[in-house]
């Protein structure tokens, strides 16, 4: 994946603020890891989104495939008993 | 009109400040035409950063020489005379390379102009440059990046960056003059020192050169002008296109 000059594709990542975990934000082409950090500064970090920038290669993403979705996800659909939906919560604790 | 006596160092602020605004512009051209999206954006908001340093500076020299004038006084409604902005600024974009070149000669130059103007005796200048110092850093970085890249890149990246490096260097040696005025500023400690400012530019740009393995350009030809108001050719059309609109529509707003 590259675009018209060559470059090849990275996956964006930020943090917004201390505390927080990266998250993706979007993709952009640039020639090296060095200049993907920058690029990613100037079209991601305008308006002051993140204190924390990281770039992956997008080829070095291994992806699930929609194939696969049924093995890989449906079953998890009638499992109710794994969401933490059948415990009394304190009135003490007010953030879980 | 004037009820305030004009202090020589509105003279020295206007400099920078148009400095700012014509890179501004220049910068400006490649909105929607860099050679990658990305690329696009990194240039606009170098543009942008450089726009705003102009309107603080405009703001600053207002104050000092006394009249009054608002940023869009001095931005559109000036002659082609009344601007005092080195050379190198105003050279037209060129090829990405010519404006890489251009961006690292001149960031470094007003990196180290910031760094200096961070001490200076007019608390204001000092405010401003401090804050310009990090964003220039940038800059640099971006034209420093650029540079190692194309200029040790491919036969024809380099030979681009040959080409731009001869036809710019020679207005390198503008930024460096002084007159009696600056003379007199950097005494009262308001000014930047030309010449400890040229021994940190050359300090700057060798080793980024020689890394990206390009030669200075060897030359006696030195222009210069821009700081008493003569300006190359290409200035008069940049001029007209920036204040076209204004003088059209006075007073047009967003």
């Amino acid at each position: 994946m590259s675009n018209e000059v060559g470059e090849p594709l990275w996956e964006v990542f930020i943090r917004s603020r201390r505390g927080l975990s990266h998250n993706h934000v979007g993709s952009l082409h640039a020639p090296d890891a060095q200049m993907a950090l920058r690029n990613a500064r100037d079209v991601f970090t305008r308006r002051m989104e993140g204190i924390s920038i990281w770039v992956i290669p997008s080829a070095e993403i291994t992806a699930s495939s929609p194939d696969e979705r049924d093995p890989f996800f449906e079953p998890a659909a009638d499992k109710a008993y794994r969401h933490p939906t059948f415990y009394d919560i304190p009135k003490e604790v007010r953030q879980l | 009109m004037n009820t305030v006596a004009a202090d020589p160092a509105g003279a020295y602020t206007l400099r920078h400040a148009d400095d700012c605004l014509m890179l501004s512009h220049r910068l400006a051209e490649w909105s929607s035409r860099a050679p990658t999206l990305e690329e696009d954006v990194a240039l606009t908001n170098i543009a942008l950063d450089l726009l705003g340093q102009a309107r603080a500076l405009y703001t600053r020299t207002a104050e000092l020489d006394g009249t009054g004038r608002g940023e869009d006084d001095y931005a559109f409604l000036r002659e082609e005379r009344e601007f005092v902005n080195c050379l190198l600024v105003e050279q037209e974009n060129g090829d990405f390379a010519t404006t890489v070149v251009r961006q690292l000669l001149f960031s470094t130059y007003q990196l180290e102009t910031w760094k200096a103007l961070s001490a200076s005796t007019d608390t204001t200048v000092a405010a401003i440059a401090a804050k310009a110092v990090k964003e220039v850093t940038y800059h640099l970085d971006h034209a420093t990046q650029w540079t190692l890249r194309l200029g040790d890149g491919t036969a024809e990246s380099h030979r681009r960056m040959q080409a731009a490096l001869e036809r710019l260097w020679p207005y390198t040696s503008e930024l460096f003059e002084t007159d009696a005025a600056t003379d007199e500023l950097v005494a009262r400690g308001v000014a930047a020192d030309p010449a400890l400012l040229r021994i940190a530019w050359t300090a700057c740009v060798e080793p980024v050169l020689r890394e990206a393995t390009l030669e200075p350009a060897s030359t006696s030809w030195t222009p210069t002008g821009g700081r008493r108001g003569l300006h190359t050719e290409c200035f008069g059309y940049m001029l007209a296109e920036m204040q076209h609109l204004h003088r059209s529509h006075p007073g047009a707003r967003w």
